[in-house]
């Protein structure tokens, strides 16, 4: 459910650009979408079939996703580490002050028409 | 024929509705109505803590109740047979959250004159309304005993969004191995700024502090 809300807000974006651009249709878009964001591609995928092909413009039209990878930071060793692999708690050093610092994006990097 | 073209937007999805969001808080603050986003997961007693909350304040303020379902009137017709204040229903056609360009058509439907205090009830839900800025001036959250200590640990982007957490249903605790505690500790991990108040909505007990702390941020709003 949250997905179809996101497709909503791509479709609203892409339209926009295409606009501005003089495009009338758009063959592929390209999302990066980071892996602790709380999109699952695959609903992704498939609330995008649904709802781009009830428009002109998207009908047929393909989203990519590429999987940008998750950094955590230590605030106690200053270490970065995977976040997907350990969570909260650094590898390094054992310490919880940690923050994300990047992974939890969810972007459209590019149309392609 | 058949060219092909890249047309780069590296654009966050969420960037237009902060945006929408912004520009709605701007407004409601020119207008001097102080919107407050009450989020939670589903029963955790949003609805039955608003009614306390509002008959605590109506004399005070007035205000106004939006509460927003999936698909159902129920909690409007509650909140308007138990205060007597304005209340409506919005439909979210099936999204798991409220944004700020569907805030802004249930504040049109609503009559503002006069309102000082708009109140939201968003889907229950502890992911995606997190994520969608509705153009609120402060956001409360609701965690219900039953529902356990650990969830500042498991819904981190919730928990660290909102300026007040609610710690509801504390008449059951004789039942639950909840530690207020360690659950207050967990909270402040995610944010450090937040208060948290526990609460029972069924008696009405420690309602009365929420109620304190909502005149407290409007005066301070202001
Ligand atoms: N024991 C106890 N029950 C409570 C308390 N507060 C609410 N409840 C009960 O919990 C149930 C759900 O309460 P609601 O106020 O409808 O919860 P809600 O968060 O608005 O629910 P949704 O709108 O469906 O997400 C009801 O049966 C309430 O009577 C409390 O402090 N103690
Ligand atoms: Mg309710
Ligand atoms: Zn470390």
């Amino acid at each position: 459910m949250h997905e179809l809300g996101i497709v909503f807000y791509i479709i609203r974006d892409v339209k926009e650009v295409a606009r501005e651009n003089n495009v009338d249709k758009v063959k592929t878009v390209v999302m990066d979408i980071g892996e602790v964001s709380t999109i699952i591609p695959d609903y992704l995928t498939d609330c995008w079939r649904w709802a781009a092909d009830k428009e002109d413009l998207l009908r047929g039209c393909e989203l990519k996703i590429n999987t940008t990878p998750a950094m955590t930071y230590c605030e106690d060793c200053g270490n970065e580490y995977s976040t997907a692999q350990h969570g909260k708690k650094c590898p390094h050093c054992g310490s919880d002050r940690t923050y994300l610092l990047r992974g939890n994006e969810v972007e459209i990097k590019e149309i392609i028409v | 024929m058949d060219e092909v073209k890249v047309i780069e937007i590296k654009k966050s999805v969420f960037e237009s509705n902060e945006k929408d969001a912004d520009n709605l808080r701007k407004e409601l603050k020119d207008k001097g109505i102080f919107l407050l986003n009450l989020m939670s997961s589903p029963g955790s007693g949003k609805t039955t803590t608003l009614i306390r909350t509002i008959n605590l304040l109506k004399d005070k303020l007035r205000i106004a109740v939006m509460e927003a379902d999936i698909d159902s009137d129920v909690d409007a017709i509650k909140i308007k047979d138990a205060t007597g204040i304005q209340s409506i229903q919005l439909h979210t056609g099936g999204m798991c959250h409220l944004d700020a360009e569907m805030t802004r058509q249930g504040l049109d439907a609503l009559e503002l004159e006069g309102v000082d205090l708009a109140i939201l009830e968003n889907v229950g839900n502890l992911i995606c309304p997190a994520e969608f800025d509705t153009g609120n001036s402060k956001n409360a959250m609701i965690l219900s005993v039953p529902e356990g200590e650990d969830k500042p640990l498991k819904y981190p982007l919730m928990f660290s969004i909102c300026d007040v957490v609610l710690i509801n249903k504390m008449d059951v605790m004789p039942y639950f191995d909840f530690n207020l505690e360690k659950c207050t500790e967990y909270v402040h991990m995610r944010n450090p700024k937040a208060k948290v108040i526990p609460i029972c909505a069924k008696t009405g007990e420690g309602v009365d502090k929420f109620a304190q702390w909502l005149l407290d941020e409007i005066e301070n709003w202001k």
